[in-house]
């Protein structure tokens, strides 16, 4: 048995979105306690949308947070139509998965470069490195106005969106507005060339720890938005069911739900997405996994960030097809559909840059959500 | 008043929220990266691991939710000249104080069941009902110009302008079609400006979320709900979302 101990208490994680502190005590060589304790305030999202339009929902959720506002918003909507039984047209398909790719984009250049990349270049903000890097904070902040501004266009702004509404969108892009974020999306392949040269000479910690990795999976594309619940461990499960998946439980020491689905514990994100979706990938974003050496099953949880890079390039690229698929059949206003009178529970599920987000609606009724 | 007037050090602290308008600071950078030569932050966070406790300016994200927060929130009214409350959540209560209005335990219970007790909340208020705060930028988020617009009021030593006309006056400056002509709801009639009626314009009715003007024209707006057919209920239904801590307030 080894002598060595170790107290480690860090109150207060730096850059990331929400507190969290992290407890780890080993004494003898031998570990006593490892906690990630989310102190954050109980918000009740739940008890909220109790009584209150179905309309309002999306409204609500997307205050959960600042980040994946669009993805709470999208996870709700198709929560809603669910309950409703509402399809969206394809116009609506369309144009939510370019939304979609645009908080994808938004969410990971915040995390790569402005949370992470400090660490890995030893430095404790993005602040010092407009003196010592300019060009690559200038790079991330151009790409950050990129994801920023095709929200904008799509739902009126990323935090939190505006025009996403149940059924469709009540304010739609111009042709030429699409064009010019086409531009630039073309544009940010030089940008993500670049971001894939840099995360190459990060000091990734070599580190493996194997879990079991979770995310939605469709047949026909990397899912975003719908699909089937899909565990590297073996098991699909369709939303519905996603409670067999989550099987939250409660902790004292943390206002974050804990959940265990095969093993004590799984991971969802990007590089869950990667392990779980990898053929799915655009041939570009392929290209930049196999430059950053990221093969599945990759079971080192700090190439997440490699794994969100590779998912910014196949978000440009599908992005760059959804926008000429738009163009080429011409964006039309379509109304939104009025409530068919009845209403039971819906389900729905997104990929959330950060992993998978389910909403249940148990009850949508004509004037209260539920959740 | 703020100390070093050529580069104040400011803070940016959160409580209950989603820490969007936090992000929305960051995006101001976007625009503005000459805002970091103007002043220097010492505690971000969110975005920075370096954590000074000598700021002039606090800028305070969220509400106030549970007794266990007062004090920290105290601390940085201590130590701050200008304490600015950023957003809703700070400005308002905001979404945060939707469940307000359904008792306590009964939202404890529905989402904690019999764990409810390991999880301290009080209802949810604004920062303003805890300390004193010296300007405010509304918004959920907050406008990112006026964000900016604010900080350089704050380096001259002046009081941040916000209109105190109604956001009908930009909607029409933007000459979109009335909400209500479209058979919506909008609070744009007694809601401060300033925000360019982001939400009309991108075809959703005002959900109130800047607060109300200072002196809001009841008859134009009576005027308005007589005209649609629709009723004070309405409009106060729709006021739940971001002003159901206002309305809890008035009423008690």
């Amino acid at each position: 048995m080894s002598n060595i101990n170790i107290n480690i208490e860090v109150h207060h994680v730096t850059r990331v979105e929400g507190h969290g502190n992290i407890v780890v005590n080993a004494k003898n060589g031998v570990l006593e306690e490892c906690r990630l304790e989310i102190v954050e305030t109980p918000r009740f999202f739940e008890a909220m949308l109790r009584g209150r339009p179905y309309t309002e929902s999306s409204h609500i959720t997307s205050r959960i947070c600042g980040i994946c506002a669009v993805g709470h918003a999208t996870a709700s909507l198709r929560a809603t139509e669910n309950a409703l039984g509402i399809e969206p047209s394809e116009q609506t398909v369309l144009l939510r998965k370019l939304n979609f790719h645009g908080e994808i984009l938004d969410s990971h250049v915040l995390h790569i470069y402005m949370l992470v990349a400090p660490d890995l270049l030893g430095v404790g903000s993005v602040i010092p490195l407009v003196q010592i890097a300019p060009e690559v904070v200038l790079r991330a902040l151009r790409i950050k106005k990129l994801a920023g501004d095709l929200c904008a266009a799509l739902c009126g702004r990323h935090t939190h969106p505006i025009a996403m509404a149940v059924g469709g969108f009540t304010h739609y892009p111009t042709t030429d507005e699409l064009l010019a974020l086409r531009a630039r999306l073309v544009d940010a392949r030089a940008d993500m060339d670049a971001t894939v040269a840099l995360a190459k000479t990060l000091p990734w910690p070599a580190f493996t720890r194997e879990t079991e990795y979770i995310a939605l999976r469709k047949e026909d594309e990397y899912a975003f938005i719908d699909g089937t619940v899909t565990t590297t461990d073996g098991g699909r499960y369709p939303i519905s069911d996603y409670r067999k998946v989550t099987n939250e439980r409660l902790v004292t020491h943390s206002t974050a739900k804990h959940t265990a689905h095969k093993r004590e514990s799984y991971m969802v994100g990007a590089l869950a997405r990667f392990n779980v979706n990898h053929d799915q990938l655009h041939p570009r974003a392929k290209a930049a996994a196999a430059e950053l050496g990221l093969t599945p099953l990759c079971t080192n949880p700090f190439l997440n960030t490699a794994a969100q890079v590779v998912e910014m390039i196949h978000s440009i690229e599908d992005a760059i097809q959804l926008i000429d698929q738009l163009v080429a059949r011409g964006i039309r206003p379509e109304p939104l559909p009025a409530f068919p009178g009845k209403a039971g529970e819906g389900f729905g599920a997104c990929e959330v840059p950060r992993g998978i987000l389910f909403h249940n609606y148990p009850d949508a009724g004509d004037a209260g959500a539920g959740v | 008043m703020i100390g070093d007037l050529m580069k104040p050090k400011v803070a940016f602290f959160d409580f209950t929220s989603c820490e969007g308008c936090q992000l929305t600071v960051v995006d101001s950078l976007q625009t503005h990266v000459d805002l970091l030569d103007a002043v220097e932050i010492v505690q971000f966070r969110e975005a920075m691991t370096e954590k000074g406790e000598d700021y002039a300016i606090a800028f305070v994200e969220g509400s106030i939710s549970r007794a266990s927060d007062e004090a920290r929130l105290r601390r940085i009214r201590e130590q701050a000249a200008i304490v600015v409350a950023l957003g809703a959540c700070a400005h308002l209560g905001g979404i945060n104080a939707i469940r307000n209005a359904q008792p306590l335990d009964d939202v404890r219970k529905y989402v904690y069941g019999d764990k409810a007790d390991w999880y301290e909340t009080y209802p949810a208020r604004p920062i303003s009902a805890v300390v004193k705060v010296d300007a405010v930028i509304p918004g959920c988020p907050i406008d990112r110009d006026e964000f900016i617009g604010v900080v350089k009021a704050l380096l001259l030593g002046k009081k941040p302008p916000l209109p105190d006309y109604p956001v009908c006056v930009e909607c029409k400056r933007k000459e979109n079609v009335c909400v209500f002509h479209k058979g919506g709801f909008c609070l744009g009639p007694v809601i401060r400006a300033g925000c360019g009626a982001i939400c009309p314009t991108c075809g959703d009715g005002c959900e109130g979320c800047r607060g109300l003007i200072p002196n809001p024209n009841q008859d134009s707006m009576s005027d308005v709900l007589v005209k649609y057919g629709l009723t004070v209920a309405d409009m106060l239904a729709r006021w739940t979302m971001f002003g159901t801590y206002q309305q809890m307030e008035a009423g008690s």
